[in-house]
Parts: structure tokens; sequence; C-alpha cells
């Protein structure tokens, strides 16, 4: 028997998710602080090369002895198979037909919330937490939303925005109160070995090294394609149609002066990419699809929102109508595949794919 | 449900059967260890007398280990850090006729990562396994009779260590020596040794893996036993120890103790072996009984002749083997499923799918394996343990 877990345990079981950083470092932390007894848990997600090394080994080496710091028992899942099913495939897929996939999007949606959670319950934990700059704010109905962290530059309420009322009511995010700093700060003063990591980027199944063009090109055939302006004619052309993203500017290889030349449209089935002004990138509305709310009741809202289009995106005021926002002001054409995340003030309500 | 039980260094489980993975140390082997960590420290490669003593000391346990394999003589047993390393030099290290750099080594789809990847490295070719796990020597015939260019080594393990699936490895050796007879014949013994007696297996092969705790020895120790005529190339160098076939300090305490354990494993082992089987078989009976959409891997109507004592495996419908191991451990059952990658996640086993397992079938894969110190109370706390945590898991989807 666990004496400090018999003696300490009052909230009830917790299993953090705990990647190795040090957000879900200090999480973890905070939580055992709260009176809940934690366990953490990694998720190999990933068999291949990482930054961190073959399945992110040094990551999870990283979890395991914080975990050793705080007195917890820490686990390792392995849903690699799901994660090349619902996260690296569709990846793959997407680009193959023009779309520029959320990888990490996907990742909360069917792995890290989702079968994470069903695993915890299986286990017998009542909660789940993790490491993100986001809030679960309670509503007087005593529903709930995601809530923006109060790090505006962390924060991370755009890639939670598929959370609904049942998986709110089982999580927990410790950190949504807190900046970075205050995190960092936690952690140097438990002494958490995390303490200075520094914080992850990008796309984790793709090494800074190799990159996006070398993952892509060992899974489907990149083709040139040929970059035409608005008249049709030939401007420019890419090593590989599908790496190109709408907005995009560089690596067109068009003649240079004049003024800067955005991917305003991509047509793999063409091999096209066309070209054109900031003007030609803007449009006054973006048409959702797939789209989620964080409570049934909304599915039938319509009004006024605040959209953001990227993770660290600005919100910009529009109107939805049940399918299309219509901005205020027209706004940079959304690649196709990216959430678009419907806001109230600071809350979402929900989001869908471009 | 109980609580999470791992931090706390004093726990003992209520049923450990992970004996595969390891097992404590014989007591007198522990005991016969300590003076070379101790008083006797001195280094074997030198020339005054507490090296002298540290040399007789390793080369006693030469002796006592060639013994418990039924190896003539106790001069080609190099010691090594485990099993690994020495599965590693089997594969790697023969320097041949046939070796020209070009040669390639053979093994069954079944081995050990330590044989299988030394053996990619080798492009290598893999023999397939039936149903039951036996290595098919038609197929091995086959390969040896096409294989494109010289096979340096064939490589078939004496018990595997997921299923412990019992291979034919006399016959194997004579297949090799019919078709290829300029080709070595490895066998990796670290899970068969304790359960099988290798005095034909040693005969028939050039080469035999042990590993010291598996049997009672500690962590850090392993030994190739070679035949007279091999040739190894070190895979350590820098060092002329273990007659140039593997550099670097012996491990002296480790190598008394492993051959203090190997003794006790030879002299033992049928009277072990009569009490660890019943126990198997009860819990492997009474498990499959218990449990719905369960069965023993690769058995087929309860024939277990082919099997080590020790292992009872099993594949459950609808649940994982992470999830189930977790839940174990909290009742006090610690156990295994397939093998761990660096991250210490469950990988789908390599074992169960040329044995032609389902994959999520084998998902659900649960090894238990027991030991010399294993006993009857154990079984029946994992027989009271099991089912219930396999329903828990089921319910909860």
């Amino acid at each position: 028997m666990n004496a400090r877990s018999a003696t300490a345990a009052t909230k009830g079981r917790i299993l953090v998710g705990m990647s190795g950083g040090v957000d879900s470092s200090v999480a973890a932390a905070l939580l055992a602080e709260d009176g809940y007894e934690v366990t953490g848990a990694t998720l190999k997600l990933w068999g291949g090369e990482s930054d961190s090394g073959c399945c992110s080994v040094a990551d999870v080496e990283d979890a395991r002895r914080v975990c050793d710091t705080l007195g917890i028992d820490h686990h390792v899942f392995n849903f690699g198979d799901e994660f090349n099913a619902h996260v690296v495939d569709p990846y793959v897929a997407d680009h193959e037909v023009g779309r520029t996939p959320n990888p990490c999007i996907e990742c909360n949606r069917h792995l890290k919330f989702d079968r994470f959670l069903s695993r915890a319950r299986a286990l017998g934990f009542e909660r789940i937490a993790t490491g993100h700059h986001a809030r679960i704010v309670e509503r007087p109905d005593g529903s709930r939303r995601i809530g923006r962290g109060a790090d505006t530059f962390k924060d991370q309420s755009y890639v939670l925005y598929m959370l609904d009322q049942p998986t709110l009511a089982a999580v927990e995010l410790p950190l949504g109160a807190m900046t970075k700093d205050q995190v960092r700060a936690k952690a140097t003063e438990i002494g958490l070995r995390t303490a200075n990591k520094p914080d992850s980027q990008d796309v984790c199944f793709i090494t800074a090294a190799a990159g996006r063009e070398t993952f892509l090109g060992d899974r489907i055939p990149l083709r040139p394609g040929r970059v035409i302006d608005n008249t049709g004619d030939v401007v420019g052309q890419v090593d590989s149609v599908q790496l190109v993203t709408i907005g995009q500017r560089r690596g067109l290889n068009t003649a240079g002066g004049g003024a800067p030349r955005y991917v305003v449209d991509v047509d793999p089935a063409n091999d096209t990419i066309t070209v054109g002004d900031r003007d030609a990138l803007n449009r006054p509305a973006v048409e959702l699809s797939d789209l989620v709310w964080s409570h049934p009741d909304l599915a039938t809202f319509t009004g006024p929102v605040l959209a953001q289009t990227r993770a660290h995106g600005h919100p910009q005021p529009g109107h939805f109508d049940g399918a299309t926002i219509t901005w205020d002001e027209p706004q940079q054409r959304v690649a196709p595949g990216q959430s678009v995340v419907l806001y109230d003030n600071n809350e979402v309500l929900g989001g869908g794919l471009a | 449900m109980g609580t999470g039980t791992t931090n706390d260094s004093s726990y003992q489980p209520a049923a450990y059967l992970d004996c595969a993975a390891t097992t404590a140390m014989h007591p007198a082997a522990l005991e016969a260890m300590i003076p070379y960590l101790t008083q006797h420290f001195g280094n074997p490669s030198g020339a005054h007398s507490m090296a002298r003593d540290a040399r007789r000391a390793i080369d006693d346990a030469r002796d006592a280990i060639a013994d418990a394999v039924g190896a003539p003589g106790g001069g080609n047993v190099v010691f090594c850090s485990g099993g690994t390393e020495s599965d590693n030099l089997a594969v790697l290290g023969p320097i041949t006729d046939s070796a020209t750099g070009s040669a390639i080594a053979i093994c069954s789809a079944i081995e050990h990562h330590a044989v299988l990847e030394a053996v990619e490295a080798r492009h290598g070719l893999t023999v397939a396994v039936d149903e039951a796990g036996v290595v098919n020597l038609d197929h091995l015939t086959h390969l040896l009779r096409n294989a494109e260019r010289p096979v340096s080594v064939v490589s078939v393990m004496t018990a595997n260590n997921e299923v412990g699936v019992i291979q034919p490895i006399v016959e194997m050796a004579e297949v090799v020596r019919r078709e290829s007879p300029g080709t070595l014949v490895h066998t990796d013994a670290v899970q068969g040794f304790c359960w099988i007696d290798l005095s034909d297996i040693t005969a028939a092969v050039d080469m035999v893996s042990i590993s010291a705790h598996k049997f009672g020895g500690p962590k850090g120790i392993g030994a190739l036993i070679l035949g007279d005529h091999v040739k190894l190339e070190p895979r350590a160098i820098g060092g002329s120890q273990e007659r140039e076939r593997r550099g670097g300090t012996q491990n002296v305490g480790g190598a008394v103790a492993m051959g203090v354990a190997a003794a006790q494993v030879a002299a033992n082992r049928n009277d072990v072996a009569e009490r660890i089987t019943p126990l198997r078989n009860r819990l492997a009976d009474g498990l499959t009984a218990a449990i719905p959409d369960s069965i023993e891997t690769g058995i087929n109507n309860g024939d277990r002749s082919q099997r080590v004592a020790s292992i009872c495996h099993l594949c459950i419908g609808g649940i994982e083997s992470e999830a189930l191991l977790i839940l174990l451990e909290r009742e006090g059952v610690f156990a295994s499923a397939a093998s761990s990658c660096a991250s210490g996640a469950m990988e789908p086993s390599h074992v169960l799918a040329a044995m032609g397992i389902d994959r999520d079938l084998a998902k659900g894969s649960l090894r238990l394996s027991l030991g010399h110190h294993s006993t009857a109370t154990e079984v029946d706390h994992a027989l009271a343990i099991i089912p219930t945590a396999v329903e828990t898991l089921r319910g909860s989807r």
C-alpha cells in the first residue's frame, strides 16, 4: 500500500497526460498539491524519428523522472496505431488533395482526450488533466466552456475547441490562470528537471532536420506544379504542389520585383498554384464543415462571433449564419482543412473546418 | 481497488509472475559473489596473487557453466555482459570461410531482438514458424538451398521468451549441416536453460547463449559457449580478455555468481520443473476457463509438450494488456505482455505476428512466467485476480 497516496488523497484519482515538458510537469505537481491522487501517463504516439529521438524517448524519460520527483506513479500508453490512423494518415491524405491539416487538433480530438479519457476510466480514474494553457469556465447554468488561458501568447483554447460537455466535466486544466513564466518559476521552485526545457515546436512527428517535404515525400509522390497569376500566365514553379499552402509567399520561384504575391489557390488535381496580391487573398466569408459545439444547445447558434483561424491568430469579428462566417472586414482566405474556432469573448463556442 | 504500489521500495508483490523477465538471485550465488566485490577485488588480467585469485575464480566459473550446459571443457565459455551481447557476438562475430563480408545470417522469425536485429545487420533472412510457434524446417531448408550469398550463421532459440515454445534445435542443426556444411549454428538458450537440459543441444550446435539473471544470477553477466572450432572476431575491442574474443575487464563477481547459479539450475532442474509444471498448468487451465474469449497462445487441445514449464501465455479478446497490467499490479500481480520499446510502451509482438495471431487479439496478450521461487499461493492469487480485472476492463468499454 502506498502510504503517501493513502494519507494525502482527498479529491480523488486523476490521470495527468505528461508530455515530458514543463507545462504538464507543473500541472501534475499542482494537482498533487491540491489534494488529488495523481498518476502521470505519457502517450507514445509516434513510433518513428522525432526531434527527441525515436519514440520521443527523451521526453518519456523526462516525464518519468518528474513523476519520480513528485513521488507519483507513471505509465506509458502506446496509442501508436490510433495516432497513425487518426492523425498521421489523414495528415498525408490532406496534403495529397491540397488541404492544410492541423494534426495537433486531430490528436486532441481523437487521442489526448477521447482515447486517453477512456483508458483513464478503464483504470478507475475519475478525471484527467493536461498542461494546456486554457481554462475550463463553469457557467451559471452548470455547463462548461473552454476559456482562453491567462497567458495571451501561450493560450491553447484554439486547439481544444472540440471538447464536449461530458469531456469538459472530466478534465482539469490546472495552468489556465498562469503565465508561462509563472509555470517555469513554479517548476524551478519545486526542483523539476523540466523547468528550463524549451517549448515543443511544430508537428511532433516531423523532425527539424528532415522536414515536412521528406516526411511527405516518403509517403506520397510529390509532383512539381506551375504557378500562374489571375490572368492564367505562368509566373513560376514549385517542386511539390502538395506542400503549398494558401497565403504562402516564399518558395514560388516567381520573378522578383513588384508587389508581394501570395498563394490564393492550390489545385493539386491540375498541379497548379494561383498567386495574387494581398487583396486577391482576402475573402468576405468562410464556410465551415464538420462543426462541433461545446454544448448541444449551440448547434442552432447564429449571430455575431469572434473567429480565430490559426493557433496563434487574432480573433476577428463576423456573423455566423449556421454554416458560414461573414467577416465584418474581409479576411485572408483560410486554407481548406484549417480549423476555425468560434468565440464568445474569451470562451469557445465551437468550431469547424474551412 | 487498491492504490498504486510501485513507489514503495519495500513492496513485495503477492504474485511475481514475471520470472522470464528476471529472477531474484539465488542466495548461494549472491553469497559467492560478494568476496569478489570486497576483499578479492583483483583484476584478473594482472600478474600478482590478487589478480591470480580473480583469474582462478573466473576460470572455475567457466568450468561450472560449461558443465551445466554440457560443453566439454571450460575454455570456450566467453563471458560478456548478458544475453543481448552474447547473441550479438554469435551472429556478428564468427570468422568463417564464407564470411567474406558478403555472408548473410538466418534466424527464426520469433527470435529475441538481440538476434533478430543482428541478423538484419547481416542482411539476413528469417525462417517462418507455424501456428504453434515452431520453426518450419522445410522453410529453413528452402532458404539455405536458395540463398544467393553464403550463410555464416543460422540462429534459432532453444525456447521462445514470450510464449515459451521449445524449438527442435537438434533437428534444425542437422538441416544446417546437411544443406550448408560451412555454416555455424547458434542457439539463444537464455530462456531455455532453466527448463531444458542442454547437453544434446550443446553437442549439436556451435554456439550457445545464456544470461545469468534469468536463472538466479546477477544482471550484467552472460556467456557465449563455443565449440572448439569456432573463431570469433571480438565486438568489444581494445583488450585481450576472454582470449581476445571480448575486450574489457571481466565482471569477476558476476561470473562467480553465474557459475554458482548455473550449477544450481543443472542440479535442481528436474525437481523444479516437476513442481512448476502443474502450477503453470493450473494457472493456464484456470484462466482460460474463467475468462471468456481467451486462448492459451498456440496451444491445441491442451498439449503443452512443446512448452517450457514456466510460461503461461494468453491472448485475451477485447482488452489491451497495457491497461490490464496496471490493474493487475494494483492487486499485486506482476506480469508482462509483449516486449517494451525504449520508451517503456508496449509494442505489438513480432512473435505473435509470426504465429499468425491477429494484431488486435495480440494487443490483449498476457505472459505469466514462473520460476524456481514461484509458489502455489502466487498462482492462487493470480487466479483470483486476473479474471476480475479482465471483466473490469471489458465493462469499461
